[in-house]
């Protein structure tokens, strides 16, 4: 970096964040407190039927409603977009069944949740009115619900033009199978476990929401979403409704986070939009909190099969998975991706060399699954984590002495996985090791062996995760090996104003990370400017034409670089410009805290500010340069990054009640070089309280007849501050070589690692009474039954 | 999650919410904290056409002992009870029970009367009232009458408070033996899964969640007072009852949290 040892700058300290004050005072303007007079307010019906015939709609009731004006079904709308209208755009094999997606649905509704009909009304409680009294007549079809159903001999289809509920089957392994099967055949220990991730509302505090607003003068439109994806949106929006690309906008408020479900063109959208040209008014919708448990995304959703081959010393030689992974009835954006992000880790952090995975992905009649923080990187490092305690127990071997006899070594970077990534950096056992001393390993083991001898009803157990992930979304090139439909790039702008102000225009798309902040932090310390002279820019596509949006905790490795290299670039200018007031050699000059210096000569110096008004004067440059200090950039990374770390729980299991305490909870992270310690912890924070609810609380209920019972928030269990352990952080940073800056990434680190620490701690905690699994969420009674079974087994 | 459309009378006094009552007929309901009612509504569970906020009536806001007998207010908010010198003086069963109920902010508008009338079997201080032998005040179109609340509760939300009737003022016994309460929830926010709430000494006891109202443990009851140890007391807990079956629970699961959480509930209020 720019910064000089002399001057240490803001990168690395723990500045608070520059967001806070709007969000906090309510300043801040969320999707629903945008003003739009006149504008029309829609009301979604939706199927109270996983699979149903829609045999008729009959709105007089809602008509009757003061405030309600029409009540349109999906034969109605059809005209708006056609067939076919909502985009997928991840299609992973050439074979892949994607099922026509309609925004309103048009004969059949394929979940609770579909949508079967809209109400136009005057308000939006005109509109709920509206949709609670338009009477939808169902004539019921057989529907699949679990996963495992979807492929068993004689499964009703959930699309009937559809041979098969399977979507595509997708594998990695090459030419290695017989080197796998003959690792299996000489193995010493074998473990072959199945697990299941259930699963998960993301419900972010804001749900979601849109809003089209039509310029009928010159056919412009703009389109208000709470999205993390306001370009790719744009790009999706301007394509299924034949809207030219110059007359749309697309604008993200303010926000209120998304962790993968506003990574996603919906319904809700191209109807909003489509509408509004079609009336030439404001047309718009906000989510309610029930109806956002079955019309938004939900994450995870996957049977794994899971084995490893070991030698006598526990050192692993081989792992096969098989996944089912479950689609819901269509796919979304990148539904269909998922598995795949994780199907390239589940060696874990293990130099493991012959590698198998593959997935079959299946229909079910239950609301789309996509991207949930982490996205398949979870259910890998959960599998693997699992079955190497498992690995553990077989050989003998304590968990850390297991991971130690196998992790990629310190001084195998870059180290080529045999799953074909190429891993930056990490120092796998000095995380671990740290991790151990800061959660008193052995002062906990003491403690659980005494309690065990005790009677005590209280048990300890220590759980361990070891993590390494993919992140920086993602070189262009590796996504088009995948089939994805897009690159992987970001972009960025930084302007220095004639005042010597600064402005960034980033292509990223914050929704509570803290971008603002910590772009400010690196330019600031780059030009030697303070970062309140820093403004950012972002989410909205006539301010910041160009980017590919927040996911995959691509931010900081690809836009954060992308923007370090356009203020690099800058300087580069004003070095220029600098050289030639100075009649010096740019070779000459230094720059530093905000002066360029000719070295050795010690008054010849002029400021940034200087510069920046002498190039917006444009009075006196260099012969053919052009005037302003302005540099745009576009950043391809040539690899992704590899955040790792290893996390310890430490849980206290009342074998009474099968009640499980997190009493402790110690994370050590390599997130590569931090920015902001502050933002970074506040990351690890959530996502490992993310992971920890996917462990123990969060789970989305289905019955057998495809309806969701835990659509509220008093039933679907997202825990809260008081239910957070005592997080006991530490990091130990191994810098990325893949860019400048040498960072990571961290916005997912802790939902990857929590949820197999967690669970690997209940397991710990239980392995003498002879319990050697408990699913999640591992409720008290889920505990206490685990318990019950494995303790009946012997009576 | 937008309730239905409603009208909205401001009571200025008890009298005056009795007739606002006798006025709109079923219609209406009395709106105190709001904390169950609201949400019912959000959910269209309830739908009345007229809201009669009581939430205003300050002068049914207060904690009194005197005679042995606390008297609260029953417009009195969780949050008070729980930081009530005085209730932890005279009865502090009931202001630690208070203090385990929702979150801040719900400790902050739920009120006693509220808690009472609404009587969902799974809340904690309707229990904690019935252990303790508590009477309910509930003011009338034709004046006063108390109700013993081992007489109030019915059925799921239901009790047999009349829809022009309202809740004015509680009654507990102060002072009065070893006690001790047992909440078993998930999250700290959440209602309990199973409570166990012990009054005098073991004298009074009874159960949150398992059944159709907060329910009396008369054999736990019985079983201490002849003189059996906690752990014999507790094992009837559960017997002759129908729990119901959710996603936290079953009704085998809850039965042993009764009788697990029913031993530790008498052991910590001195029942050897
Ligand atoms: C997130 C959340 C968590 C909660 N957790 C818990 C918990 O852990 N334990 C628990 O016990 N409760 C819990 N509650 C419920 C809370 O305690 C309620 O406030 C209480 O149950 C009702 O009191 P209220 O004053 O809000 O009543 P309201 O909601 O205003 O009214 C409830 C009902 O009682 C009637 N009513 C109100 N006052 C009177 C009166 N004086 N006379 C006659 N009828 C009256 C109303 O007409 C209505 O039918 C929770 C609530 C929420 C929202």
């Amino acid at each position: 970096m720019t910064v000089t040892e002399e001057a240490p700058g803001h990168v690395g300290s723990r500045r608070l964040r520059k967001e806070d004050p709007a969000l906090l005072t309510g300043e801040a303007k969320f999707i629903d407190d945008l003003a739009l007079p006149g504008a029309i307010w829609v009301g979604v019906v939706r199927s109270t039927e996983a699979h149903a015939h829609i045999v008729g709609i009959d709105g007089s009731a809602a008509l009757a409603i003061d405030g309600v004006n029409e009540v349109l079904s999906g034969e109605d709308l059809a005209p708006l977009w056609g067939e076919g209208a909502l985009p997928c755009a991840w299609p992973v094999t050439p074979d892949m069944k994607s099922p026509a997606h309609l925004p309103v649905a048009r004969g059949t509704a394929k979940y609770v949740g579909d949508a079967v009909a809209v109400v136009l009304a005057d308000s939006r409680y005109a509109a709920a009115d509206g949709a609670a009294a338009v009477v939808v007549d169902y004539e019921p079809l057989p529907a699949v619900v679990e996963i495992e159903d979807a492929v068993a001999d004689g499964a009703p289809l959930v699309h009937a033009d559809l041979d098969s509920n399977e979507c595509y089957t997708w594998g990695l392994w090459g030419d290695n199978a017989p080197a796998i099967d003959a690792a299996f055949a000489e193995a010493a220990h074998v473990v072959s476990e199945r697990y299941l991730q259930q699963r998960l509302i993301p419900a972010p505090m804001e749900p979601r929401g849109c809003a089209a607003v039509p310029s009928p003068a010159g056919g412009e439109l703009t389109l208000y979403s709470a999205t993390q994806i306001p370009h790719i949106l744009k790009v999706m929006t301007a394509v299924v409704l034949g809207i030219g690309e110059n007359k749309l906008r697309v604008v993200a408020p303010s926000v209120g986070g998304g962790f993968g479900c506003k990574l996603n063109v919906y319904a809700e959208e191209i109807l909003c939009s489509a509408l509004a040209m079609q009336r030439g008014a404001p047309v718009r919708w906000t989510e309610g909190r029930a109806e956002a448990a079955v019309s938004t995304i939900q994450g995870r959703g996957q049977v794994q099969h899971i084995e490893l081959a070991a030698d006598a010393d526990g050192k692993v030689t081989a792992v096969r998975v098989k996944l089912l992974a479950d689609m819901g009835a269509y796919l979304q954006l990148v539904t269909p991706g998922v598995p795949l992000l994780g199907g390239f880790l589940y060696h874990g952090c293990y130099d493991i060399p012959n590698y198998m995975f593959e997935c079959t992905s299946v229909f079910t009649n239950r609301t789309p699954t996509d991207a949930y923080r982490g996205a398949g990187r979870p259910e890998a490092t959960y599998a693997v984590e699992r079955a190497m305690d498992s690995l553990a127990v077989s050989v003998g071997v304590s968990p850390e002495e297991i991971r130690a006899r196998n992790f990629i070594g310190a001084d195998a970077f870059p180290y080529e996985s045999a799953a074909g990534l190429i891993f930056d950096s990490g120092d796998y056992q000095a995380v671990l090791d740290k991790a151990v001393a800061l959660a008193d390993v052995d002062g906990r083991r003491a403690e659980q062996a005494q309690r065990r001898a005790s009677g005590s009803s209280k048990r300890i157990g220590v759980g361990f995760s070891s993590y390494v992930e993919m992140c920086g979304l993602a070189p262009s090139r590796v996504l088009a090996s995948l089939d994805y439909g897009a690159g992987g790039w970001e972009a960025a702008t930084v302007r220095i104003s004639p005042t010597c102000k600064v402005q960034v225009v980033t292509g990223s798309t914050p929704h509570g990370q803290g971008h603002e902040t910590c772009w400010s932090m690196i330019v600031a310390d780059q030009l030697g400017v303070d970062p309140d002279d820093v403004e950012v820019l972002h989410s909205d596509t006539a301010v910041s034409p160009t980017g590919l949006d927040t996911y995959g905790s691509r931010s900081l490795a690809v836009g954060g670089t992308a923007v370090y290299m356009a203020t690099e670039k800058v300087i580069d200018k004003a070095r220029a410009i600098a050289a030639h007031q100075l009649e010096a050699s740019e070779d000459d000059l230094e720059f530093s805290g905000g002066v360029f210096r000719v070295r050795g000569t010690p008054d010849a110096e002029v400021p940034l500010a200087g510069i920046a008004f002498a190039a917006f004067t444009a009075h006196d440059l260099p012969d053919g340069m052009e005037p302003n200090l302005e540099a745009h950039v576009t950043y391809d990374p040539p690899n992704f990054t590899f955040p790792n770390g290893t996390h310890i729980a430490v849980v206290e299991v009342d074998t009474d009640t099968g009640n499980v305490d997190l009493v402790d909870y110690v994370a050590v992270d390599d997130c590569g070089v931090q920015i902001n310690p502050l933002v970074v912890e506040g990351q690890v924070h959530g996502g490992i309280l993310q992971g920890a609810a996917q462990a123990l609380y969060e789970d989305a209920v289905y019955n057998s007849d495809g309806q969701l019972v835990s659509a509220n928030l008093a039933d679907y269990l997202v825990p809260s501050a008081a239910e957070a352990p005592r997080f006991r952080l530490d990091s130990h940073a191994t810098p990325s070589p893949t860019n400048p800056m040498g960072v990571k990434g961290v916005g997912e680190a802790g939902t990857i690692a929590a949820a197999p620490a967690v669970i690997n701690a209940v397991v710990d905690a239980l392995r003498d009474l002879g319990v050697t699994d408990v699913d999640m969420p591992a409720s008290p009674q889920t505990v206490w039954k685990a318990i019950a079974d494995a303790q009946g087994g012997a009576s | 999650m937008i309730p239905a459309a409603f009208d909205y009378e401001v009571a200025e006094s008890a009298d005056h919410a009795i007739a606002l009552l006798a006025e709109h007929g079923d219609d209406a309901k009395l709106l105190a904290g709001g904390h169950s009612l609201i949400p019912m509504m959000r959910y269209r569970l309830a739908t009345p056409s007229v809201l009669v906020d009581v939430g205003r009536l300050d002068g049914l806001r207060y904690i009194r002992t005197g005679n042995g007998t606390v008297s609260i207010g029953a417009l009195t908010r969780h949050s008070e009870l729980e930081h009530s010198a005085e209730l932890a003086g005279a009865c502090p069963m009931l202001a630690s029970v208070a203090a385990l109920v929702g979150d801040p902010a719900v400790r902050h508008r739920g009120t006693l009367g509220g808690t009472l009338a609404h009587a969902d079997p799974a809340s904690d201080l309707p229990a904690a009232v019935l252990a303790l032998g508590g009477t309910i005040v509930a003011q009338g179109p034709g004046g006063s009458r108390e109700i013993a609340a081992a007489d109030f509760f019915t059925g799921y939300f239901e009790s047999v408070l009349a829809a022009d009737e309202m809740i004015t003022e509680v009654r507990v016994p102060a002072g009065g033996g070893g006690w001790n309460y047992q909440k078993f929830n998930r999250r700290a926010q959440d209602w309990a899964i199973v409570g166990v709430a012990v009054a005098g000494g073991g004298s009074g006891v009874s159960l949150v969640n398992m059944g159709s109202t907060p329910i009396r443990a008369s054999g736990v009851e019985a079983a201490v007072a002849g003189g059996a140890s906690a752990a014999e007391a507790a094992a009837v807990a559960a017997d002759g009852l129908e729990p119901p079956d959710d996603l936290n629970a079953d009704a085998e699961y809850r039965g042993h949290l009764a009788r697990v959480l029913t031993e530790r509930a008498l052991n910590a209020a001195g029942v050897a």
